[in-house]
């Protein structure tokens, strides 16, 4: 064969390390850019929490003791009590110091340190957000990947219809609704899931049967969750599935004689799902302030539950604290999404 | 065309003719287009950009969109593609016939790596080889065209466009077809590269004894590498002959235009304003009356607007569709 220049001798092998070692140079400074990125999130969020519970709702001080100080004397015992007869800026000081070693303050309703009341309350959380999260992407991307690749039809449109219908829907009117339906029983419908809370009070922690109660009591507010947010995962997945299903490698695989199944599956689908890591990491956002209002219609024990409940007092401190553990678990699982999809996409590798 | 052309033959177009329905009406893309290829016989396809060479590629593996319309018949390896059953259609693509697409950026698959993308074709046609079989094929593939073994583990945007093409010419010819069609493998390639592939394609087709249909926008290119030549102007085949007769000797006056003043090879410029031609190529949703030509042609007289004029040989082997041929 006469291959004139063009052919890769010896040095390919150095080239093809020099790629390597750029790839992995390359991700280095992705991955910093995104730290970076999820830092000034982190940052901003410390700012806010501090002037929003401190100055935007005016004097907590006097918001506190509402009815409750007698004289000036108590108030000025609350406010030295609470380091807020300080100087703002000495204030926000102390509110970092207090914040990086973990001190959130103490809740003025039980009387315990907020931090010890989140740890609490977070495991509720984290199940029923994690339990929603994991069934409307699993389902959602699925729904997603059928409508986009049936565009235009019955299909797309039953299902595009159908997820914008329950997204429409408030989380706490379609919480009541189920509850209604499927837990007091509505005509024919025997009530067959509680009502609320996590646990049934007889329950034995740790046995099998207490695991079984507590998926039980999930069942209608992970539904719930799952319904309305579901339109959230499936049109980010149809819309980026679209975007494949016009390249030219997919004609490719088609040619190479691959079946439809496979050239959805193998190509356009995994392809597709790349960009969408990240974006239903930014969902999650939402499936947090969505369970807000769940853990309240169906009485969970969690944070949401717990940031309602302060803010009938209001308790500040918790409600900073809520505030503050949500918002960064919200920016670190996003984080955690992001470096997830440098290692998966090569392209952002290089 | 006699019956001994029909069953040797790798590729036989047939008539064929392809409409796309768009929003503004139907729009004929490739029109009565007759073309054969014979084993280890390179033919050449040129014509403007938009004239329907692309389109005349997807028909050969039934890969046009749904919204194309296909009549005539496409026989590739004696089978009408048109109309065989998706398993055997399955069964003929790659493993008989394959293409090099137009624009190899855009036709890999831009997260996997390109071993894995060669491999594909050989495990789905010859599922009975074992993994290191495929992975020795791979290799000797990627060695055929002039790359190095170890670029099976690179992504395509590691490539550069030249070694992105080798890639796609490895790929075409993973599963060892009988046909290989080239959509304008070298556009986008500067010179240098562009002698490359073509040198490249050239051999391999002596060497394997492939038919090789290569589509071009320039006649020069196809001149120096084909055994037989076809120029199509707005869907329709106006000129075919042996490559040399067709360069040094073109009788069709687009013909004349295409390959009179050398287009500049590599100048994109050149792909949208043959050399010598003024004018655009009409629109195929509204074709002038007669001649699609004669608009832009420089020997047009009343006559050429009465009818398009039939493909006449006027030579052996050399069909030529225009009324004004020997009289000019
Ligand atoms: N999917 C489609 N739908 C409608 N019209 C199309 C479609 N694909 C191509 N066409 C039209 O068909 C005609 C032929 O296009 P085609 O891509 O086959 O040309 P080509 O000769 O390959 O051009 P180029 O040299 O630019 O690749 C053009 O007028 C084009 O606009
Ligand atoms: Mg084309």
């Amino acid at each position: 064969m006469t291959e004139p220049a063009g052919s890769e001798p010896a040095p390919a092998a150095a080239a093809v390390r020099a790629a390597v070692t750029g790839r992995r140079r390359s991700y280095g400074r992705y991955v910093a850019g995104k730290v970076a990125g999820a830092a000034g999130s982190l940052a901003f969020v410390l700012v806010l929490g501090f002037f929003l519970f401190r100055v935007l709702p005016g004097d907590p001080a006097r918001t506190l003791g509402r009815g409750r100080f007698k004289t000036q004397d108590q108030l000025e015992e609350f406010r030295a009590q609470y380091g807020l007869d300080q100087p703002l800026p000495q204030q926000f000081l102390t509110y970092l110091k207090n914040t990086f070693s973990g001190d959130l303050g103490e809740s003025l309703r039980y009387r315990t340190p907020v931090s010890d009341l989140i740890l609490d309350r977070l495991w509720p959380t984290l199940l029923l957000v994690g339990t929603a999260t994991l069934l409307a992407t699993l389902i959602g991307v699925y729904l997603g990947v059928i409508s986009a690749w049936n565009r235009g039809k019955a299909t797309d449109k039953i299902t595009t219809g159908t997820t914008l219908t329950l997204y429409s829907m408030p989380e706490w009117w379609l919480g009541l609704l189920l509850i209604a339906a499927f837990a007091v029983g509505m005509g024919p419908l025997p009530g067959i899931f509680p009502t609320g809370g996590l646990h049934s009070v007889d329950a034995e922690p740790g046995t099998i049967g207490y695991v079984g109660d507590t998926a039980l009591h999930l069942v209608l507010p992970v539904l719930t969750l799952v319904l309305v947010y579901l339109a959230d995962f499936s049109l980010i997945m149809r819309s980026s599935l679209l975007d494949e299903i016009g390249e030219d490698y997919l004609v490719t695989a088609r040619a190479k004689g691959l079946r439809d199944v496979e050239v959805r599956r193998r190509h356009a689908t995994r392809n597709a799902l790349l960009p969408t890591t990240t974006l239903i990491a930014l969902s999650i956002g939402f499936v947090v302030s969505g369970a807000i209002t769940v853990e309240t219609v169906f009485s969970i024990p969690g944070l949401g539950l717990l940031a309602t409940e302060a803010l009938t007092i209001p308790d500040y401190w918790v409600l900073q604290g809520t505030f503050l553990v949500t918002s960064a678990g919200v920016i670190l699982a996003n984080l955690l999404a992001n470096l997830v999809y440098g290692l998966l996409d090569p392209r952002v590798r290089s | 065309m006699n019956g001994v052309d029909a069953v040797s033959a790798v590729l036989d177009l047939r008539d064929v003719t392809v409409t796309y329905r768009t929003a503004e009406g139907p729009l004929p893309a490739v029109r009565g287009v007759d073309l054969t290829v014979r084993p280890g016989e390179v033919v050449g396809l040129a014509g403007e950009s938009g004239c329907g060479k692309s389109t005349l590629v997807g028909t050969v593996l039934r890969l046009q969109p749904a919204s194309a319309t296909v009549e005539g018949e496409v026989l590739v390896l004696g089978q009408d593609v048109q109309s065989i059953s998706w398993g055997k259609l399955r069964a003929l693509r790659w493993a008989g016939a394959s293409i090099v697409f137009q624009g190899a950026l855009h036709s890999l698959n831009p997260v996997q790596r390109i071993g894995a993308q060669i491999a594909e074709p050989i495990r789905l046609h010859e599922p009975e080889l074992s993994r290191q079989a495929v992975d020795v094929r791979v290799e000797e593939l990627l060695e055929q065209v002039g790359l190095a073994a170890s670029r099976k583990r690179s992504y395509p945007h590691q490539l550069s466009g030249g070694q992105r093409q080798r890639v796609m010419i490895a790929m075409a010819l993973a599963c060892r077809p009988q046909l290989v069609v080239a959509d304008e493998p070298t556009t986008a390639l500067d010179v240098m590269v562009q002698a490359q592939i073509l040198d490249l394609l050239k051999d391999l087709v002596r060497d394997l004894g492939v038919g090789l249909l290569i589509i071009s926008h320039d006649l020069s290119v196809l001149a120096d590498i084909c055994d037989r030549v076809v120029v199509m102007y707005a869907g329709r085949i106006v000129e075919s002959g042996r490559a040399n007769e067709v360069f040094t000797d073109p009788l069709h006056p687009y013909t004349k235009a295409l390959s009179g003043a050398f287009p500049r090879i590599g100048d994109p410029a050149a792909r949208y304003a043959p050399a010598g031609l003024a004018g655009d190529p009409p629109d195929p949703r509204d074709l002038p009356p007669g001649c699609s030509f004669a608009p832009r042609c420089p020997l047009a007289v009343p006559e050429c607007t009465v009818a398009e004029p039939p493909l006449v040989e006027v030579g052996p082997g050399r069909p030529v569709a225009c009324i004004r041929v020997g009289e000019s």
